[in-house]
């Protein structure tokens, strides 16, 4: 499996990060290069063998049906870069 | 029952799927302590879980596990002993964490089936793939500003349950009784409000449509939240019309998300959702797998409320109902309960007369739900039981029901104070019968000579002069002995 | 006379002389200090800012918070002269890697992406800490999203390795938490928090002659830390010795319900495990970390190190770890993966960095292209990547896989041995530029201590002596989940035997 270019641009999109049209072939031999050398687990036998879901061998946790949090939107809204409080702002969005 | 759209190559069947998404009735969210009530003010109900800050996580509120089970059991299905949390990834302006935590390869329960009630009285059975949790997304505002969306995160977080249909309806009414007996599952098991108005339960529409005899699965669009059940059977005619339509044009029905415009009644791609999507699921490390046993699950069986359809089958074969006044009776959970104590001790064909024709006609005229009724189910059983020991008549019950709707009295009371009872002293009644006879000599007559029909005037007026109170029973018994008809 | 307390009388001595500054104290000697009211926090505090002062070259903190730190320590004196001491933290100086979200204090993380944040909100470990009476000094440096292995990738500049030689080259810290790291080294502070994914504490403790710490994973809380990698990430000590590890930890554990990953166990007392004796502990040395073309020193040192504990009366096991190999390329799935999740919440929306575009999208796009530096952004890619439509069985999950794979063979090991003995890093400390032409070249500085990542196990680096170079080498321990306490006692008995006295060389002339 090799990453080429257009690999590199879609997978960019996907995580939505802009990157120089220049920099898409670079990338992509460097991504092709580590990807290459984590190849290598192929040669591990896991057949049969359970993925990890986590080392923590506990129940998972839970919480009580109450209302305990929120109410903060002072807390909220402090950091937005732009915003009309009481809401948070972004582009136009067309659905 | 089938449904085909006639084209000029072939003879079209559709075939629908539904994916309904139920908000589960809880105090917090799913993984946060933040309220979930409908209507607050905006990002009030927003911890920094919610709004995703750096280093938040997520604990899960157990209620909705236990709702997830219920409704699980509800619909007839299989609970997962082990399920499992994963995100999927996509960037959107109300997704806060960039992923939503829903439940993918392993999700809570599976396989259910329902039985949907067809207007018809038939019933037919719908599978059901699967029901998973997930996290709702927060609401974005876009007619505050011309060039920005608001986001408002109240609803960020609240736990839903997404319940996946195979793709076995073939007609929009199927469609549509499939949605209602949802509603009314969840609704009984208060498990969600069903409320489709406020967005608490919403269904995306899976459509495609095949030649008639075709069994194989042709590209199919998805139509998403459409908010009531007459836009959902519009949405899904308009579209299995265009896919018709596109097909026998020698064109080919592309697979995308569209919305519903009830404006117009059409359906019309997103432009947002247009991208191949690739949301890179995973199981979410932040999490644990639910475990459960099986004395939990049957801890949740044995609070079990009695469902629609065990319901309906009581009341046909308990109770003597017909099918079809089952359905109207046990479709909602209100309704049911009322008529249950109506019924209680009581005749319960007369109880569902009374409820079916006369309650819910006088709660349409006044366009009143069950619950805001003046007429409480306790007073329309006493009225039944002033009816049924003859204190009343037939006649007068009708117009002591009217006063109650209108001024939510007690049946006995209005009863009282209008002096309605019956009359069963036989000699008022005699009198009453002779006069009519002595007033109306040339009737009398006709009766004698065999007019049986006549008698019916004569109860007529026996009754007038007794401002209905007589017993009919009895004056007709008199009338007959002194007329010999 | 045992060398810790012959050191500890020398240490003495210079205190008393008013040659050692109260900053260059052990956290134990300076509890001891503070509760003999030899010394107050206040001045203890103002010796570490005078420090920070004078290490300003260093860049190992990217906010330094002196008024602060005065402020609490003043609230320690306080509390010590109304005797309510909350015990051996209090009035205890300590640096925090900017990873861990401080309330009302900038938080960056080292990333363009969050300039600006300022949590309305404190991380349990550091609550934990400043319940227990200890001082922030300041926000260390690291690398961007704790993203490498060197120091190198922080949009504030890469941190200096107080550890000079005399080439004129300055010397990376190690990495992720350099700037602990480094803080610690030149005595800035007295100990500092790291956080710990694939070694980010352990190798640069290696690279800069101090201890560094990470305990199992679910014994520290994860709230309120920005997430790396969920799976892998903890928060651990880095000191100046292994006492003073074991009383951080002791303030930073326990049980956190706000973390579902975090582990409902008591804390043990972990100084008190500290006790001298290893006899009869039996020391696991696994065949599979010697690497090809690793430096000669560094089997020199781990021999010695297993030397070093069977003279103390351990017993020396080889072992096999038989996917060993395997675990650093799984690592560079599993993290990435999880990170470029864990990211996604970087976009402009809420807090930090926000590049306009015109439509969502592109502010998206922009923000996160000129927000992201290209260590984050590569991983993030990786990660996407290995999770994509067609490749997730084939990576994403062959690699969970091999993850358990390389859980079982600690669980098999671990039958027969207590710890496990392995060098922490493959090198000393290298210059600052070198191995950033190849990113898998820098990814095998974490060869030694991911495989314990992997399998979420307690482990801790020590300085066990010199390199060829003169620069610290770390000796590394492993133990089984929640066994802190043998690995503390342990670690200390391979620190006195070591007996790692040296100080940063060229820092002294600079300073
Ligand atoms: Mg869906
Ligand atoms: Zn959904």
């Amino acid at each position: 499996m090799s990453l080429d270019t257009d690999t590199v641009r879609r997978i960019a999109n996907l995580a939505r990060i802009k990157i120089e049209e220049e920099k898409m072939a670079p990338l992509a031999d460097e991504l092709n290069q580590i990807i290459g050398w984590i190849e290598q687990l192929s040669e591990v036998d896991t057949d049969g063998v359970a993925p990890m879901t986590s080392v923590t061998k506990i129940d998972m946790p839970s919480r009580e049906d109450v209302i305990s949090d929120g109410g903060c939107e002072d807390k909220v809204l402090a950091n937005a870069p732009s915003g009309e409080p009481p809401y948070f702002a972004v582009p136009k969005v067309v659905e | 029952m089938s449904y085909i759209i006639k084209g000029h190559k072939h003879d079209w069947e559709i075939v629908i799927g539904l994916e309904i998404h139920a908000q589960v009735i809880s105090n917090s969210k799913l993984f946060s302590g933040s309220a979930t009530a409908f209507g607050s003010d905006p990002n009030t109900q927003v911890s920094l879980i919610d709004a995703a800050m750096p280093g938040m996580l997520p604990v899960i509120n157990k209620h909705c596990i236990a709702q997830a089970v219920k409704t699980g059991l509800g619909l007839n299905a299989k609970i997962n002993m082990y399920s499992v949390f994963e995100r999927k990834n996509y960037f959107y302006a109300d997704l806060p964490q960039g992923y939503q935590i829903t439940q993918f390869l392993h999700p809570i329960v599976v396989e259910g089936l329902l039985t949907i009630d067809m207007e018809d009285g038939s019933t037919r059975e719908i599978g059901i793939e699967r029901l998973h949790m997930e996290q709702d997304a927060g609401k974005s505002i876009h007619d505050k500003d011309p060039r920005r969306t608001f986001i408002d995160l109240n609803r960020a977080g609240v736990c839903l349950m997404e319940i996946v249909s195979h793709p076995a309806m073939h007609s929009p009414e199927e469609a549509g009784a499939y949605v209602r007996k949802v509603r009314s599952i969840v609704r009984y098991l208060e498990t969600c409000d069903g409320n489709m108005e406020e967005g608490s339960m919403r269904a995306d529409v899976n459509v495609s449509v095949r030649p008639v005899g075709d069994t194989k699965l042709w590209t199919r669009t998805e139509t998403k939240n459409v908010n009531s059940v007459r836009f959902m059977m519009q949405a899904i005619e308009f579209e299995a019309q265009r896919q018709v339509e596109v097909w026998e044009a020698g064109g080919e029905v592309k697979q995308q998300t569209r919305l519903f415009d009830p404006d117009s009644g059409e359906t019309r791609s997103m432009r947002s959702k247009e991208e191949a999507h690739d949301y890179r699921y995973f199981p979410c490390p932040d999490l644990l797998p639910i475990e459960l046993t099986q004395s939990y699950v049957d801890d949740i069986k044995a609070t079990m409320p009695e469902l629609p359809d065990a319901k309906k089958h009581r009341l046909m074969s308990d109770n003597g109902l017909s099918a079809y006044d089952a359905d109207v009776l046990v479709a909602e959970r209100e309704v049911a309960d009322y008529f249950e104590i109506v019924a209680k001790g009581r005749d319960a064909k007369v109880a569902a007369n009374w409820v079916i024709s006369n309650l819910f006609g006088a709660l349409k005229g006044a366009e009143k739900g069950i619950l805001e009724s003046p007429v409480s189910a306790e007073n329309l059983g006493n009225l039944l039981d002033l009816l049924a020991d003859d204190t009343i008549s037939g006649r007068i019950a009708k117009d002591v029901f009217e006063i109650m709707f209108s001024t939510g009295q007690d049946p006995a009371a209005i009863v009282e104070e209008k002096g309605l009872k019956q009359i069963t002293d036989t000699g008022a009644i005699e009198a009453a019968v002779d006069q009519a006879i002595a007033e109306n000599p040339e009737q009398a007559d006709e009766v004698r000579a065999g007019n049986g029909k006549a008698i019916g005037w004569f109860v007529g007026q026996v009754m007038q002069k007794t401002q209905g109170k007589a017993n009919p029973q009895a004056v007709n018994k008199l009338l007959r002995d002194k007329l010999g008809g | 006379m045992p060398p810790v307390a012959s050191r500890l009388i020398l240490l003495f001595r210079k205190w008393s002389n008013k040659m050692t500054k109260p900053n260059e104290l052990t956290i134990a000697d300076a509890r001891d200090a503070l509760t003999k009211g030899d010394l107050s926090a206040v001045e203890l505090t103002t010796s570490c800012i005078q420090a920070m002062d004078g290490a300003q070259d260093l860049n190992a903190f990217i906010t330094e918070t002196p008024e602060l730190s005065l402020e609490r320590a003043a609230q320690s004196d306080a509390r010590i002269a109304k005797k309510e001491s909350r015990g051996a933290l209090e009035g205890i100086p300590i640096a925090v890697k900017d990873l861990y979200c401080t309330e009302g204090v900038l938080t960056t993380a080292a990333s363009h992406i969050l300039d600006g944040f300022v949590p309305p909100y404190e991380s349990t470990v550091t609550e934990n800490l400043r319940n227990a009476g200890s001082v922030m000094t300041g926000k260390t440096n690291l690398d961007e999203f704790a993203m490498g292995s060197a120091n190198v990738t922080s949009h504030y500049g890469p941190v200096k390795n107080p550890w000079k030689l005399d080439d004129g080259k300055d010397r990376v810290p190690g990495g992720s938490s350099g700037g602990s790291a480094a803080a610690v080294a030149a005595h800035l502070s007295l100990g500092a928090i790291g956080t710990d994914t694939g070694g980010s504490i352990r190798q640069p403790a290696s690279f800069c002659g101090i201890v560094g710490m990470k305990p199992t994973y679910g014994r520290c809380s994860r709230w309120g830390t920005v997430a790396f990698a969920s799976s892998l990430d903890q928060a651990g000590p880095m000191t100046k010795t292994v006492r003073d590890a074991a009383i951080m930890l002791q303030g930073m554990a326990g049980h956190d319900v706000k973390d579902s990953t975090s582990v409902p166990m008591v804390v043990p007392d972990f100084e008190a495990a500290i006790t001298g004796d290893v006899r009869g502990l039996k020391v696991g040395i696994p065949k599979e970390y010697v690497i090809d073309g690793a430096l000669e020193e560094i089997s020199e040192i781990w021999k010695k190190g297993a030397e070093m504990l069977r003279d103390a009366g351990a017993e020396i096991i080889d072992i096999t770890l038989p996917h060993t190999k395997y675990a650093l390329p799984a690592y560079y799935i599993i993290a990435p993966a999880e990170a470029s999740s864990n990211l996604s919440r970087y976009d402009g929306v809420r807090y930090g960095l926000r590049v306009e575009g015109d439509s969502l999208d592109e502010m998206y796009a922009n923000t996160r292209g000129e927000g992201f530096g290209d260590e984050v952004k590569r991983r993030i890619l990786i990660g996407a990547y290995v999770l994509s439509a067609g490749y997730y069985d084939a990576y994403y999950v062959k690699a969970q896989q091999v993850r358990s794979r390389i859980a079982e063979d600690f669980n098999t090991a671990f039958q027969d041995v207590d710890v496990i003995l392995t060098p922490t890093a493959p090198s000393t400390a290298f210059a600052i530029g070198e191995k950033m032409d190849d990113p898998i070249v820098m990814y095998m500085n974490d060869v030694f201590t991911v495989p314990a990542s992997m399998a979420g196990l307690p482990c801790i680096s020590v300085p066990g002596g010199l390199g060829d170079d003169g620069l610290p080498l770390g000796l590394h321990l492993i133990s089984k989940p929640f066994d802190e306490q043998t690995l503390f006692r342990a670690a200390d008995v391979l620190e006195r035997q070591a007996n790692f006295t040296a100080q940063p060389k060229g820092w002294e002339i600079n300073r």
